[in-house]
């Protein structure tokens, strides 16, 4: 809400500065998020009139004005804008004037013709973002007298920021009530004349929903002019709260609401047919309101009908068909209190969202109707004329709120907030506040105001308790922890421990988003999402993601179209699975890598990356909590990954991850200069490891043989490993395979693996006996199993 | 035939002049070796008459001593040279960088999330994480935020058909461990949240960390203490912190918090409050016997400040360029 100083000091008027104000309203709660200060760097500019306007005589977008300045003579000023007409009253800035926004005024030469000055905007002179052309000024503003004295400024427009639960708050009344109280600076008002009822017309009213709409206020208002306009200095309110000045009677409304926060809406009464009911809607009905939209009605709608049907959306927007105009003579304004419940979030499913419709959402004080139509009349009565009927008000006391007394423990003050709080200053606190107290032995009986509906529960007394004492008064205190010390789970690792391994071998962690486009998801996972936002930001963010690979690939793209070619990325996050009844979330260790497998650089020759690359960083990450011997790599098919270079990794019998080569009919929808490799783990499965448990080293000295053997491609290093292995698990220590040999001198299909043997006996020191009978051992087993042959 | 003492200086002026180990060598044979003259002097020694020989061969042994000594230094004296011969052919050019792989490093984000776990923890509070993807009760209903609560339209929620919804704050997680553990309860619980909004200063994702205490005598002091002491924490130095009150359905007293930064300008940096007796009771829990406190921390916000970073929206736009400078 948007709220002038001037029109806030007329009613509350604390000894302090813009500033110092700004920062109390912040310090009560109503966020100052924004001051502008208006018309302080306007002074030169003065009223002038558009005396008379030609062509220019060679711009056909351009006019000629003579204006009248009061100077004396009439000034020529070249103009553009559109709206100007003889006789209109303007702005004008003299050459030598200077603008808010720093330009300084000299008469200039525009397209031959010399122009002395310019008409502003109220753009140029810092008074709105709108600019629809030269800002009108009332006809009665008078010539050559400066523009801030018309417009009584300066003025600051303070921006608060109110919070959902403090509707009271939605007005000048309702902003000087708190100010006054912070401060104990005096309210002034709200002193609201009665009129005089002249005219004994009244527009029958039907309650027939009280539990929703307990209060409805009326009255009839005869002989009004509606070519009234406005005066300037309501216009000028409404304009620094946001609002345009549309007709007087519109205008009215707006600034009674401003003013006292009560929602109004005034309907020609000549075109109202019968009774007037708030009531339900009907399934179906539809109304086309003041915006000409045609709106189809839900029943759990609280709407305006008169005989003919609905009139309105009760407290969101009027109907057209009984809306003001020019040629209205007769008025009924009403000002009704409609329950939050029936109001909240009806505004939306309609795709709107009213000044009206945002007070009743978040409460409106229900004993202010009344006194809203009396405000309203006398300023129509002043602006427009008009004689007014007597006010109509039906009420069902019973269905208004009420507040019940709430006890208030000094020793509950004292806990929650943790401080003691002097008894003479709650009960001051709590009177300024208009609350009703009684004392008790142990605290107070407090009722709260009614226009402070969201206070019901002890809670919400300490709260304003601790506002108006002040929060920075509030001591800090370190409370003792009952907690007991927690123990450090040794046997699950934490995940930085893997995200600082792939780091330490160059990867960059990226974060990107867990909704990505559904085919994107599915051509990477084969995945139709079931999980896809309803009102995604759009279809590319729409789907939750069942890999991160989407995202990593995606984020390789963009670099590589940066220029980067080695790209090494991780990310540890989520990924989405089955239905939305019941889905799961898994944590995910995904990167990809792609470009030289090392930095490029002047001391060894790096080679663009391959499986063998990842892998190595797979099997570091997983050494990170499992044995070699637990985790295998089994070739396998998978739809993002090329066939014959993909691998699902295994701990013991359970898949834990994938790695391998982006297929290549992905990969060519983007534009990489190298083949992708990616990798992706569940992180709950590889988190979980054994504490160590020490075995004492041998002293006995090892002794290594090397032994080649050729067999057909097809017999993988594993299979190999493991019958060398089962020879003599407890004497081989250790197997390396130094080298993979296929070509000249080895048949086409076969390939030759060396392999070196570490052994070691842990009770005795090994002979070439035992090392010679173990070889001829496992020599046998690699024919017998895989025909292998001894390489010379 | 030389006199012995001519003979030795010889020995030593040829020692002096080898200009190599393979020339010392020679000489060391000349002399010392099988066939070498101070050698042959011994080995005649036998034929002298008895009374010479004491006294010649004390003679003898002592000069072959000292062309022994002699040849011994002029070695090292050689040796020492010879290396630095071949050290000075073995230098390297030490400015050259170093050879194998570079270190990558982490997103500013979660690793600032990390370092948040790590102040909390170290403080006695325990991790805990919920699901995203969450349903009306958890996200909204049990905070104290009812169907038509107009705090609702200010969440702009990502919804699944059929009411399931992606979480707009981490505090759904203070319920699910409020049912799961009980009470007392310290925790905090960092994860990613989901907002329907995208512009210069919102990013449809982004991640906060919550924070639960809950206990007998819990108090707002104690939240005062607990966060300023987090804040001085996270950015290593004295920070002033203002409270102000705002409004949370689930938090009451509530408040937002500032800090002062460069002097003059408050910036919010989270909210924070008394959980609400409707939330404690909804849980379970005796509001007259237990209070507790919970706070939201937006963690972009607090490494944009930490790292000078004035654009949100790059931390997700993942340009290699950028996330370089963080280590």
């Amino acid at each position: 809400m948007k709220i002038s100083e001037s029109w806030l000091r007329e009613w509350v008027s604390p000894d302090i500065g813009t500033e110092a104000l700004g920062h109390q309203l912040t310090m009560l709660g109503h966020e100052v998020s924004n001051i502008k200060s208006e018309g302080g760097d306007i002074g030169d500019i003065v009223i002038a009139e558009v005396a008379s306007i030609s062509k220019h005589p060679d711009a056909d977008k351009l006019n000629l004005c003579k204006v009248d300045d009061g100077s004396g003579e009439l000034i020529n000023v070249v103009c553009g804008a559109t709206n100007v007409v003889q006789g209109m009253k303007v702005p004008f800035a003299r050459p030598g004037v200077r603008l808010p926004n720093g330009m300084k005024l000299r008469k200039a030469k525009i397209r031959g013709v010399v122009s002395y000055g310019m008409l502003c905007s109220t753009d140029e002179i810092g008074l709105g973002s709108e600019s629809d052309g030269i800002f009108s000024l009332p006809l009665e503003a008078k010539i050559g007298s400066k523009l801030i004295d018309f417009l009584s400024l300066p003025d600051a427009i303070f921006d608060l920021d109110l919070t959902p639960n403090r509707g009271d708050c939605f007005s000048v009344l309702g902003i000087a009530r708190d100010i006054s109280v912070l401060t104990d600076a005096d309210l002034k008002g709200p002193s609201i004349n009665t009129v005089d009822t002249s005219i004994e017309d009244v527009q029958p009213i039907d309650l027939i929903e009280p539990t929703v709409c307990p209060r409805f206020v009326g009255r009839v208002i005869r002989g009004i002019d509606a070519m009234a306009k406005s005066p300037v200095w309501m216009t000028e309110r409404l304009r620094r709260s946001g609002f345009r000045a549309i007709s007087p009677i519109v205008d009215i409304t707006n600034y009674v609401m401003l003013e006292l926060g009560q929602p109004l809406h005034a309907y020609d009464s000549g075109l109202l047919q019968g009774i007037v009911r708030p009531r339900m809607a009907k399934k179906g009905e539809n109304v086309t309101l003041l915006d000409e939209k045609v709106i189809k009605l839900n029943d759990d709608t609280m709407i305006i009908a008169d005989d003919s049907g609905p009139i309105g959306i009760a407290g969101i927007m009027g109907g057209l068909k009984t809306a003001v105009t020019d040629k209205t003579t007769d008025v009924f304004l009403e000002a009704a209190f409609f329950s939050q419940d029936v109001m909240a979030g009806r505004a939306r499913t309609y795709g709107m969202h009213t000044e009206a419709s945002v007070r009743f959402e978040r409460g409106v004080d229900p004993s202010g109707q009344v006194r809203a139509v009396e405000r309203a009349t006398e300023l129509l009565i002043e602006i427009t004329g008009g004689a007014a009927g007597p006010i109509s008000e039906k009420l069902a006391v019973e269905f208004l709120p009420t507040h019940s007394n709430i006890v208030l423990r000094r020793e509950r003050i004292r806990s929650l907030l943790g401080v003691s709080i002097d008894d003479v200053e709650v009960g001051k606190i709590l009177s300024r506040l208009n609350m009703k107290t009684v004392s008790t032995s142990d605290g107070w009986i407090v009722s709260p105001p009614n226009h402070r509906f969201d206070i019901s529960i002890e809670a919400d007394l300490i709260e304003e308790v601790a506002r108006i004492h002040g929060y920075d008064s509030i001591p800090e205190t370190t409370s003792p922890s009952k907690i007991p010390i927690q123990a450090v789970t040794e046997s699950k690792v934490d995940l930085e421990k893997f995200a600082t391994t792939l780091v330490a071998r160059d990867y960059q962690e990226v974060v990107t988003y867990s909704f990505i486009n559904a085919d994107a998801n599915k051509i990477f996972t084969a995945i139709d999402s079931d999980l896809v936002l309803s009102n995604p930001i759009s279809s590319e963010m729409s789907a939750m993601r069942s890999s991160l690979w989407p995202g990593l690939v995606a984020v390789a793209a963009s670099n590589s179209a940066r220029q980067q070619e080695r790209i090494r990325l991780f990310e540890i996050s989520k990924s989405f699975h089955g239905k939305i009844s019941e889905h799961t979330e898994v944590i995910r260790i995904a990167g990809l890598i792609t470009g030289l497998s090392q930095p490029e650089q002047w001391g060894m020759k790096s080679e663009v990356v391959d499986f063998y690359d990842i892998k190595s960083d797979v099997e570091a990450m997983l050494s990170l909590t499992c044995r070699g011997d637990e985790v295998s790599f089994r070739a396998s098919q998978h739809r993002a990954l090329q066939p014959g270079q993909s691998a699902d990794v295994f701990r013991g019998e359970k898949q834990i991850g994938v790695v391998g080569k982006l297929h290549p009919k992905i990969a060519k929808t983007y534009d990489f200069k190298h083949a992708i490799y990616l990798l992706e783990f569940d992180a709950k499965k590889i988190l979980s490891t054994t504490v160590p448990s020490a075995v004492s080293i041998s002293k006995f000295p090892t002794i290594r043989r090397d032994i080649a053997v050729i067999v057909d491609d097809a017999i993988s290093a594993d299979e190999l490993l493991k019958a060398v292995e089962s020879c003599s698990p407890t004497l081989i220590k250790d197997i390396k395979i130094f080298d993979i040999y296929k070509g000249a001198g080895i048949e086409a299909g076969r390939k030759s693996i060396a392999m070196g043997l570490i052994l070691q006996e842990t009770s005795r020191t090994l002979t070439d006996d035992d090392a010679d009978e173990l070889f001829s051992a496992i020599i046998k087993k690699l024919y017998d199993q895989f025909k292998a042959e001894l390489r010379d | 035939m030389q006199t012995l003492s001519k003979l030795t200086k010889q020995a030593f002026l040829e020692v002096a002049g080898a200009i190599d180990l393979a020339a010392l060598d020679k000489v060391r044979i000349k002399y010392l070796g099988k066939k070498g003259k101070l050698t042959l002097r011994l080995k005649n020694f036998s034929q002298l008459p008895a009374e010479e020989r004491a006294i010649t061969g004390q003679e003898i042994n002592k000069a072959k001593k000292d062309v022994q000594e002699c040849l011994k230094n002029r070695r090292a004296s050689l040796e020492d040279a010879a290396l630095e011969v071949n050290l000075a052919a073995d230098s390297v050019d030490v400015s050259l960088p170093g050879r194998g792989q570079y270190i990558g490093g982490r997103h500013p984000v979660p690793h600032t999330q990390s370092r948040i776990e790590r102040i909390f923890t170290n403080a006695g509070f325990g991790v805990r994480s919920g699901p995203e993807i969450e349903d009306d009760f958890h996200n909204f209903t049990a905070l104290n935020i009812h169907e038509h609560h107009p705090a609702r339209a200010l969440h702009d929620t990502f919804y699944f058909p059929g009411g399931k919804l992606l979480r707009t704050h981490t505090s759904p997680v203070q319920i699910r461990s409020i049912i799961k553990e009980g009470v007392p309860i310290r925790i905090i619980a960092p994860g990613r949240v989901y907002r329907n909004d995208s512009d210069q200063t919102h990013t449809p994702m982004f991640h906060q960390v919550e924070g639960l205490v809950i206990d007998e005598g819990i108090s707002f002091a104690n939240l005062k203490a607990t966060l300023h002491q987090f804040v001085e924490a996270f950015f290593e130095r004295k920070i002033e912190l203002r409270f102000r009150p705002s409004y949370f359905p689930f938090t009451e007293p509530s408040a937002e918090v500032d800090l002062r930064w460069e002097s003059d300008k408050w910036l919010e940096i989270l909210g924070c409050g008394m959980v609400h007796p409707n939330v404690l009771e909804g849980a379970g829990i005796d509001p007259e016997k237990y209070s507790g406190y919970a706070f939201g921390i937006g963690i972009e916000r607090l490494a944009m400040l930490r790292y000078d970073v004035s654009d949100l929206r790059v931390f997700f736009e993942n340009d290699l360029r950028f996330l370089r400078q963080f280590r």
